[in-house]
């Protein structure tokens, strides 16, 4: 966990001070609506079809058990009882009223949470891998240097107007569980030759109507210069991004209309010039904000203790959850346990008052008081005795939140589409539900292997339907709802945009296409052991396209 | 419209000259880009201040050898959510030196003023009245700043490191 200290707290406080006063002077007319609009977006405040709508930020994903229960108040007091956790590691509440705003926020402050740059044209909420500080594949703990950005990007003055939003994703793990790549800058650690850890840097990732993956244009970039090299290209990107066309704003436009080796060059000019100012990282600053990152105080324990053996020869409910949603720690005899959020017939994401509360409890009984958001909409107890595992999972499946289907077909990530959101066009949570009833049958989920399917309610992507394995896009045609499906996409370090398999279908027709994918698959696959991907990769579109839009 | 310039009211010094008017003599005036790059020669022998309105789209790098003659460069924000005059305004404050005054100008209303004032606008022409009314209290908002500008502001890692070295004699020596 990282501890904020007097400092951190005394700015969220100023920032609630400073919000209640613009929620005044709205109320008040002072302000017109255009003019309050990108005051309320910066402190997370949209206006959706039925309501305000206030999304919070999670740092880098990791929640103290305090500050989840913080959530579970916000849900109760303000909200209906539920809060949706989002792709961004945020949690978002749905029926906010604008003049309890302000008392919402103060509240949620009392516990080190805010909704700063949670939306609007600046610098949004820096993500990492959900498993950082405790995966046995990665380097180091990238939340120290997630943070380290988020502090130097808070309430930056000159990058609070940019052209459009701005999203920067870190991993340090050969696997990217953070999309990297399709980030506006995506960062990596990585050791070079010499044995030093630095950042491998791409630029111009994003989805949306004009889906890029993110290109390199640093290769290796010392630690004490990250801060400096990010903000060149946020100095580059603010003067130069388009703002004439809010669809060609974002950096990937400018990155790919200059070409990636132009706009790098453009970069390192700017860089040179501030490289060895007051941003080089001093040493002391690096520890400084690593030391507040608290690590629980392991006990010393053995890898598969007998009571995990007993539980698992003796109960196969239990075994297949600790197949599916248990992962290996960086400590022996420690675990780290997913929380399915994507129960048969739920909308993905959304966890209800009592969940957060009893989560919250576990945590601090299991999991040394921590949790974690995962971009794909998941909760996460990444400190548990693996001894404690068969006491959790009874807990868990109590509450709903242990279905064993983390990774697998019905594990879907989709957007609030439709039934909350202005822009959409069409529904993704009903699809989402539709589909994971389809595939209750766990037998089969687990047969099919590891299979994402992203489902985004209009074309801006926040479901990622381009790197969903299976992704599916809701269009508008003639005032109905149809729906687009791509296969092969995927988010990881071997990111890539999924092609289309056909014309659009309607509403009724969508889980059945993906049905019949499916079951493409299952014919078209050389072993059972080749994923779904692989399979794609291997055969490409053509012969899926045979089968799921086959005449009759 | 109002200009607030030290935290206050005042009144402009400076007049507004169209590109077709003659430029007074003795009076310090504010000419277009386009006009002080037409009569750069003229402009430079004059003896009274020297103001220029800088567009967001010319690069300030343009400017820079020429600032020991400028009184006065006014940068615009056409709306308020367009905010490349930030970047303008701290490259002509960190990057080429530039001591005279700099102007905000555009729309600029109360909640960019601490933005404005850290990147270094030290002039404001505010656009409503309760705002330019407001201005002193917009810039004591925060006390908190995580990141270095064009200000003396002291940011969060140089007070956190201050504070531990009087504790840490580790520190003290790395910081040194």
């Amino acid at each position: 966990m990282y501890v904020y200290d007097e400092l951190d707290r005394i700015l969220v406080g100023e920032r609630v001070t400073e919000f209640r006063d613009q929620v005044k002077r709205r109320i008040s007319g002072e302000l017109t609506e255009d003019e309050f609009k990108p005051l309320r977006l910066m402190n997370g405040v949209y206006l959706q079809l039925h309501a305000y709508m206030l999304r919070i930020a999670i740092p880098y994903g990791t929640l103290s058990a305090d500050q989840m229960r913080t959530l579970a108040r916000v849900a109760r007091m303000y909200d209906r009882g539920y809060g949706h956790f989002t792709t961004r590691q945020n949690i978002q509440f749905n029926w906010i009223k604008l003049e309890e705003l302000p008392d919402a926020m103060a509240l949620l402050a009392s516990a080190g949470l805010h909704g700063m740059q949670t939306s609007g044209n600046c610098v949004r909420n820096i993500t990492t891998d959900q498993w950082a500080g405790v995966a046995p594949d990665e380097i180091e703990d990238a939340r120290v240097w997630a943070e380290i950005l988020r502090q130097h990007l808070t309430l930056h003055p000159e990058f609070s107007f940019l052209p459009r939003k701005f999203k920067i994703a870190l991993t340090a793990a050969p696997h990217d569980r953070a999309a990297t790549k399709v980030h506006d800058i995506g960062l990596r650690l990585l050791r070079n030759d010499a044995g030093e850890v630095g950042f491998e840097v791409t630029v111009g990732g994003g989805l949306g109507r004009t889906p890029f993956i993110g290109k390199m244009i640093k290769p290796f970039l010392a630690k004490r210069d990250i801060v400096s090299y990010v903000e060149a290209v946020m100095r580059a990107y603010n003067q130069s991004g388009r703002r004439d066309n809010i669809y060609k704003a974002r950096i990937k436009i400018l990155v790919h209309d200059l070409g990636p080796e132009a706009f790098g060059k453009e970069v390192e000019a700017e860089w040179q010039a501030i490289k060895d100012g007051p941003l080089t990282l001093d040493p002391a600053i690096i520890a400084d904000v690593a030391a507040r990152f608290k690590y629980p105080d392991y006990r010393r324990l053995n890898d598969d203790p007998s009571e995990l053996a007993h539980a698992r020869a003796s109960d196969p409910r239990f075994e297949r959850w600790f197949k599916n949603s248990v992962s290996r720690h960086k400590v022996p005899g420690y675990a780290i346990v997913t929380l399915s959020l994507k129960p048969e017939g739920g909308p993905p994401g959304d966890a209800t008052a009592a969940q957060m509360d009893r989560i919250a409890d576990l945590a601090e009984r299991y999991s040394f008081a921590e949790i974690r958001v995962g971009h794909d909409q998941n909760l996460v107890l990444p400190h548990v005795a693996q001894r404690d595992l068969p006491a959790l999972w009874r807990a868990l499946d109590g509450i709903g939140v242990a279905t064993p289907n983390v990774g697998l077909v019905s594990d879907i990530i989709a957007c609030p589409g439709l039934d909350y959101c202005s822009l959409a066009n069409a529904r993704a949570i009903p699809v989402a539900q539709e589909l994971t009833r389809r595939f209750r049958d766990l037998g089969l989920a687990q047969e099919l292997g590891r299979l994402h399917i992203n489902i985004s309610g209009c074309i801006n992507a926040c479901g990622h339907h381009h790197v969903g394995h299976i992704g599916i896009l809701g269009v508008e045609k003639n005032g109905e709802e149809f729906y687009q499906l791509t296969i092969g996409g995927r988010a990881d370090e071997q990111a890539r945009l999924g092609d289309l398999l056909g014309p659009a279908v309607r509403y009724h027709e969508v889980a059945d296409k993906v049905e019949d994918i499916v079951a493409a698959y299952l014919e078209l696959r050389s072993r059972p052991d080749e994923t779904f991907l692989a399979t794609v990769e291997r055969i490409g579109v053509e012969p899926f396209k045979e089968r799921v839009y086959a005449v009759g | 419209m109002r200009l607030v310039k030290a935290g206050r009211i005042v009144e402009d010094g400076f007049a507004r000259v169209a590109d077709d008017a003659p430029i007074p003599d003795r009076m310090p005036v504010i000419v277009t880009a386009a006009r002080w790059r037409a009569e750069i020669a003229a402009l430079s022998r004059r003896a009274a201040p020297l103001g220029i309105v800088w567009p967001n789209n010319a690069n300030v790098a343009e400017l820079a050898p020429h600032l020991d003659r400028v009184a006065l460069v006014a940068l615009v924000f056409p709306n308020f959510r367009d905010g490349r005059a930030y970047s303008q305004a701290r490259l002509l404050r960190e990057r080429f030196g530039f001591r005279g005054e700099l102007r905000a100008t555009g729309q600029v209303l109360r909640d960019q003023f601490l933005f404005l004032a850290r990147s270094g606008f030290d002039a404001f022409e505010v656009s409503k009245d309760p705002d330019a009314e407001a201005f002193a209290a917009a810039l004591t908002r925060y006390t908190v700043f995580y990141q270095p500008a064009a200000d003396e502001r002291p940011w969060v890692a140089r007070r956190r490191l201050a504070h531990r070295a009087v504790t840490s004699p580790s520190l003290r020596e790395a910081v040194q």
